[in-house]
């Protein structure tokens, strides 16, 4: 979860929201809780963006080594960021911030490349804590994302048929690892729960976060289009 | 790790489209054609304003089919050979589509004008061959109805240009041609006058009622063949008007909506700006309230319909709901899957509360977080808090709630609860109720 370079370094963010108020917040939090640890990399803002068009020539110009990505933004939303930068600049991780309960935003920004979903109540120190762990390549699942991800995997009666059983089904190690995710466990915490390495568990979360974004089920598609949760 | 660089297909958001196979540039001396607009956004359909020689119909059916112009024009003027159809056709499509309000499309070149001009004097000369060959049923053309046809065509024209006029200068004006417009109206009355009083003199062997009744049909025929673009124009505006009402009331009702909740819980807020804990409250009351109006079952822009009343999961929001507001905790809740809340999971419902309520006074945490998950045989919620926690075996005997509200009411009707905790490790509360199989649900 550490880094494995050595040394403490920062990890630099670019903030994209529309809300200036919340962009502010966010800034706060994180200059409080960000700074370098003993073996913990500092988080600092170098940059922030309100709008679509903003976001994409901030982010090409200034190479953030996170980008924490508002899912609703006037002109396409974070998605569209994602669509526009993500070719050029493979080497910046999004990590999606919102209020949105819809799952179809969430999972959409998901699909599009995102590397990870938290909601805007989640606190500084959590929020660092995302962001060092995007940055060290592990995927974010806050609790509701591992909700509508088991969700959106579910199998249904009448649901479509299976293409892939690689990209479109999950392996009951992973459904366990996510169940728990859902319910708030920590890493550590679900690795103790199930007699695994907090390794594995990395590489379950890593797994399902590429099923999501590569499966073409058709259910999952239709799932997010089709349902919002409260 | 490796990121997958694969090509991805995200739901609901659509890939830049495969670029128009544009045609190779043509050989010298060949004007080049236009580059084709994107077949996935074809054009809609609405006449030309630049490249147009009548009535921009054939620019615009051009521009929508994405052919040539030149094309589209010959179809008329053979069509028009064909007892006068393209005639009636081009007439047809002039009045009910609309004029084009953008720049799209190109000014035609002088050659592509003089080779319509061509075209027209062509079509309405084969209209006339034809008529002349005794086809009865072009032979309308041929007379006076002729001429008052080409007078409606000017006067047609006419109110085409004022309307443009009327886009680029807001100005609501009918005749804002100034004084050449007008004199174009007055001459185009003047043909469609000029040809029906023609056309009528040459019926004055009917008697002499009948003449009178057939002036007064003429001359009202004559004012609503005028007055056409005007009457649609009339009911464009009314349905755009409407439009705008419909707007005006969605933006009302949502302020409305804003004004009850959001402003009036902000101004609680600013009034209690001491006390933490009550802002806390209220604020996630709002949200909860906000939530459930923007994306509940019956919230905003729900028919209603999508979603029966009484499901599990908002019986579980529910009662998280209570016990934010008692207790100004937050709880978190996740729910996997849905089901009706039938009976059956009534007990577990109010044993999630308890627990909820047991977690929000004892834990000493602002935060609870509850995740339910249906599955075929069994219902499974889980309360979690990272509070305190506590050693089973001191709890005071007078303490119920957790033995009777949970374990007792659990137990009971069929349903196992476990718990989980120690001190500072936080509690979660684990119950688990049988589904009786009511329906097909998932």
């Amino acid at each position: 979860m550490t880094e494995a370079t050595g040394g403490p370094k920062v990890i630099t963010v670019f903030l994209v929201d529309d809300h200036a108020l919340f962009r502010t917040g966010v800034k706060a939090e994180l200059a409080r809780a960000g700074p370098v640890g003993p073996d913990t990399a500092g988080v600092t803002v170098i940059g922030e963006a309100g709008s679509v068009d903003e976001a994409v020539a901030g982010i090409g110009h200034l190479h953030p080594d996170v980008v924490l990505l508002d899912v609703h933004l006037p002109d396409g939303g974070g998605a569209e960021v994602l669509r526009r930068v993500r070719t050029a600049l493979p080497d910046v991780v999004f990590l999606a911030l919102s209020v949105s309960d819809a799952a179809e935003d969430v999972i959409t920004v998901i699909r599009a490349g995102a590397r990870g979903y938290v909601t805007k109540t989640i606190s500084g120190r959590e929020l660092v804590d995302a962001v060092r762990r995007v940055h060290a390549g592990d995927p974010v699942f806050s609790p509701r994302l591992a909700g509508f991800v088991l969700d959106a995997f579910a199998q249904r009666t009448g649901a479509a048929p299976v293409g892939d059983p690689e990209l479109d089904l999950l392996t009951p190690r992973e459904r366990d690892v996510l169940r728990l995710l859902a319910r708030g466990y920590a890493y550590k915490e679900i690795a103790g729960e199930l007699f695994i390495s907090v390794k594995t568990v990395e590489t379950h979360v890593s797994s399902v976060l590429r099923k999501t974004q590569l499966s073409n089920r058709y259910e999952l598609s239709r799932w997010a289009s089709d349902r919002r949760l409260v | 790790m490796t990121r997958p660089r694969a090509r991805v297909t995200i739901p609901g958001v659509s890939t830049p489209p495969e670029h128009a196979p544009v045609p190779p540039p043509g050989p010298v001396g060949v004007p080049a054609p236009d580059p084709a607009p994107e077949p996935a956004t074809r054009a809609v359909l609405c006449r030309g304003r630049c490249g147009r020689v009548v009535g921009g119909v054939a620019s615009g059916i051009a521009d929508h089919l994405g052919v040539p112009v030149l094309w589209v024009r010959m179809v008329f003027v053979v069509l028009a050979g064909l007892g006068g159809a393209g005639l009636l056709g081009y007439g047809l499509l002039w009045a009910f589509v609309p004029e084009g309000a953008g720049t799209r499309g190109r000014p035609g070149t002088a050659r592509e004008q003089q080779q319509a001009i061509g075209l027209v004097a062509l079509g309405v000369g084969l209209a006339l061959a034809a008529a002349a060959l005794g086809d009865s049923w072009s032979g309308w053309v041929t007379g006076p109805l002729g001429v008052a046809l080409v007078g409606a065509a000017v006067v047609w024209r006419e109110a085409d240009e004022t309307q443009r006029r009327r886009w680029m200068s807001g100005a609501g004006a009918v005749f804002g041609g100034g004084r050449t417009g007008m004199l174009r109206v007055l001459a185009g009355v003047g043909l469609v006058v000029a040809g029906i009083t023609v056309f009528l003199l040459n019926q004055v062997d009917l008697g002499q009622v009948q003449f009178g009744l057939l002036a007064v049909v003429a001359t009202l025929v004559g004012v609503a063949v005028l007055t056409v673009p005007w009457w649609l124009r009339l009911v464009r505006d009314l349905g755009e008007e409407r439009r705008a009402r419909i707007r005006t009331e969605e933006r009302a009702e949502i302020a409305a909506h804003l004004h009850d909740s959001v402003l009036q819980t902000l101004a609680l807020i600013q009034q209690q700006s001491d006390s933490g804990r009550e802002v806390r409250r209220l604020a996630r009351g709002q949200e909860r309230e906000l939530r459930s109006w923007l994306y509940g079952p019956l919230g905003y822009g729900r028919t209603g319909q999508d979603q029966p009343r009484g499901s599990l999961s908002e019986a579980l929001a529910a009662a998280a709901g209570e016990v934010e507001d008692t207790y100004a905790v937050s709880v978190e809740v996740v729910v996997v899957g849905d089901c009706p809340a039938d009976e059956t999971l009534a007990p577990l419902v109010l044993a999630s509360r308890e627990a909820m309520v047991n977690a929000a006074r004892h834990a000493g945490v602002g935060e609870v977080s509850l995740y339910a998950e249906v599955e075929p045989s069994e219902v499974h919620v889980f309360i979690r808090d990272r509070g305190t926690g506590f050693d089973p075996a001191t709890v005071p005997e007078d303490r119920h709630g957790l033995a009777d509200s949970v374990h007792g009411r659990m137990e009971r009707h069929g349903g196992t609860v476990k718990v989980r905790t120690g001190p500072g490790e936080g509690t979660e509360v684990q119950l688990g109720m049988p589904r009786v199989e009511s329906g097909e649900q998932t």
